[in-house]
């Protein structure tokens, strides 16, 4: 969490009450969720009931309507506790949501967002595709114009939250499939022609469930269509930037379980006789993880500030995750180092921190891609 | 029914108390603060009689300054229906508190007063005692399960001996212990709705009320570091051990 001071009344009163419900309810797990590779599920009534998955969300869809900086609080938080779950947490309440919400009509909000709200569904958003990654224009799911629907053929890859979810958020290619025929669709899990290959078998974030989603004659009626048609680029992009701005609080919330596990393990593990927080090799380690993580924390919440007032920029989005992810996986690399021998074993969450933290170098575009947007944005508003 | 639900704000159970270098107090700036976690299981009891139907206006009330209304929108988000800080920079003792809470339960028209049983910093566990004397009220203290049935009240507290059960008269006053009920967590949206809520404050100056100070605070320090353990091999050694000490 940021500063005391830098918080007001009820951004404390939010951040305490998600660290409480965080602490209590899913950190106990965090070990058998990376073990098993178990997604969950029942955790997310919980979230619900507590207003956590429609934070960004009208009230009037069953949101809490608090905005950037409380859904970065409740992804640092829940983060802490498991990495994993704060992933889904990301691709439920801001990829899946938080979109519907941004581009939905008030049709389609009456209908989907109440019940991913709640918890009683699960969300997902699916972009990349085997062939289209970083180059995500390049993606080939097509979807056909036949009467009042569109038929949708092709697959998508690594989907977090896929093989459970209930609402996607979908992007295809329209007519004349090309890159600026981009479209977003709702899809629902019971659609025919809709289906989910096996669960991939991941490095890190275990119990984040991820997998290939397969279309095949997907009949989705137009009135599903998410946002303008062929307006999907711009949906995309935007969505884009506040996923990895929300998503950034997940390598802050890694950082800050590094040092829930270092800062104890110091006082407790004694060598030559004393703590071995009493040598200085050790303090300049814990100063420059310290530093590490104020530093990507304040950065994130300046942002998610800006956010809110509707000023934060493609570059700004892109710059934090970049700094966050980064920093957590040295982060992550220099708790296993804090607990020498015991840092390797699989009975200290520091290797799963490491496997977790790695991820957010990739998911919502690689570190590569992030700063390719970045220097590009900048060169070119100073030509 | 009304209940008033009398709460303070502390420095939070899970920081570590310090104590100020020149010993005239524990440090209190910059350190998290929140409701005291007994006031924390009365306000949970009130919430429950309303859900029940037995309360029908809750109100929360704080004493001290300007910065104890992060407390009252914390009640308030958690489901009062009315919140009041009455404002001093004063640090009151026990016998002005209950003076002053005798004014507000007049000015409420309370027949129940729940509050916790003692708050975390002072431990004094004199409040709820005095304020029911002072009330010519009954009282239970220490109440581990609270049933109220028409006019009247029954309340089990915990004694060294066991469970004692007590059937009061209300008005009454009733203080929490810690195993009462398990409070809730505020729900988002209520967050974000005790946000515009409407705390009202009166300065203690104004209720013209007799706040006596009798205890003067000479010196605060930290308890002594504990003393190692020692490994004993047998329970014979511990024993003799023990009978050396007494």
């Amino acid at each position: 969490m940021p500063h005391l001071a830098l918080m007001d009344e009820t951004q404390q009163l939010l951040q305490n009450t998600v660290h409480d419900f965080a602490q209590a309810q899913i950190a106990p797990r965090a070990h058998e969720i990376d073990t098993t590779n178990q997604f969950p599920r029942d955790l997310w009534p919980k979230m619900g009931q507590l207003g956590l998955l429609g934070i960004t969300a009208p009230e009037a869809y069953g949101g809490a309507d608090m905005g950037y900086v409380a859904h970065v609080m409740a992804m640092e938080e829940i983060s802490r506790a498991s990495a994993s779950v704060g992933l889904s947490y990301g691709a439920h309440s801001n990829l899946c949501v938080n979109q519907i919400v941004l581009n939905g009509s008030d049709a389609q909000k009456q209908k989907y967002l109440p019940k991913l709200i709640s918890g009683e569904h699960l969300g997902a958003l699916a972009m990349s595709e085997v062939a289209a990654g970083s180059d995500v224009a390049a993606m080939q799911l097509k979807a056909e114009k036949q009467g009042d629907s569109y038929v949708l053929n092709g697959n998508k890859m690594w989907i977090t939250n896929g093989p459970e979810a209930d609402t996607l958020v979908v992007y295809g290619k329209t007519e004349p499939y090309d890159n600026r025929s981009i479209t977003a669709f709702i899809i629902e899990k019971s659609f025919s022609g809709f289906s989910t290959a096996q669960k991939l078998d991941k490095l890190g974030m275990r119990g984040s469930d991820t997998c290939e989603l397969v279309f095949q004659d997907c009949k989705v009626p137009a009135e599903n269509v998410l946002g303008e048609v062929g307006g999907g680029m711009k949906v995309l992009m935007n969505g884009l930037d506040y996923e990895r701005l929300v998503l950034a609080a997940g390598p802050v919330g890694i950082m800050q379980a590094c040092l829930d596990v270092i800062i104890p393990y110091v006082h407790e593990r004694k060598q030559f006789g004393k703590a071995i927080g009493e040598f200085e090799l050790m303090q300049g380690k814990i100063a420059d993880i310290y530093t590490r993580i104020n530093a990507s924390r304040h950065y994130l919440y300046a942002i998610a500030k800006l956010a809110d007032m509707g000023l934060a920029t493609r570059k700004d989005a892109a710059s934090v995750i970049l700094y966050c992810a980064e920093n957590a996986t040295w982060v992550a690399s220099e708790a296993i180092q804090c607990l020498g021998g015991n840092g390797y074993i699989n009975e200290y969450p520091t290797g799963r921190l490491l496997r977790d933290a790695k991820l957010y170098e990739i998911g919502a575009g690689t570190s590569e891609i992030r700063r390719m947007l970045i220097g590009r944005e900048i060169f070119n508003e100073t030509k | 029914m009304n209940i008033l639900i009398p709460i303070k704000r502390v420095i939070d159970y899970k920081v570590p108390v310090r104590v100020k270098p020149d010993h005239s107090g524990v440090v209190t700036e910059n350190i998290k603060m929140s409701m005291n976690p007994f006031d924390e299981i009365a306000l949970e009891e009130a919430i429950r009689l309303k859900e029940k139907g037995i309360a029908s206006q809750l109100t929360a009330v704080t004493i001290g300054t300007q910065a104890c209304q992060d407390i009252l929108r914390h009640a308030y988000a958690l489901g009062v229906d009315q919140a009041m800080l009455l404002e001093t920079d004063k640090s009151l003792e026990p016998l002005a508190i209950g003076n002053i809470l005798k004014a507000i339960a007049d000015k409420t028209d309370a027949q129940l007063i729940i509050m916790g049983k003692q708050a975390i910093d002072d431990d004094n566990n004199q409040a709820g005692q005095i304020l029911a004397a002072k009330l010519g009220w009954a009282q239970a203290c220490f109440a581990s399960e609270v049933n109220i049935e028409g006019d009247s009240a029954t309340v089990v507290r915990e004694v060294d001996g066991g469970l004692e059960t007590l059937k009061l008269q209300l008005p009454a006053v009733i203080t929490t212990d810690l195993r009462l009920n398990e409070p809730r967590l505020a729900k988002l949206p209520d967050i974000m709705k005790a946000k515009s809520k409407t705390i009202e404050i009166i300065p203690v100056s104004d209720l013209g009320i007799d706040l006596p100070e009798q205890i003067e605070i000479l010196e605060t320090t930290p308890p002594k570091p504990r003393a190692k353990g020692q490994m004993v091999g047998s329970v014979d050694e511990l024993l003799e051990k023990l009978r050396d000490l007494m």
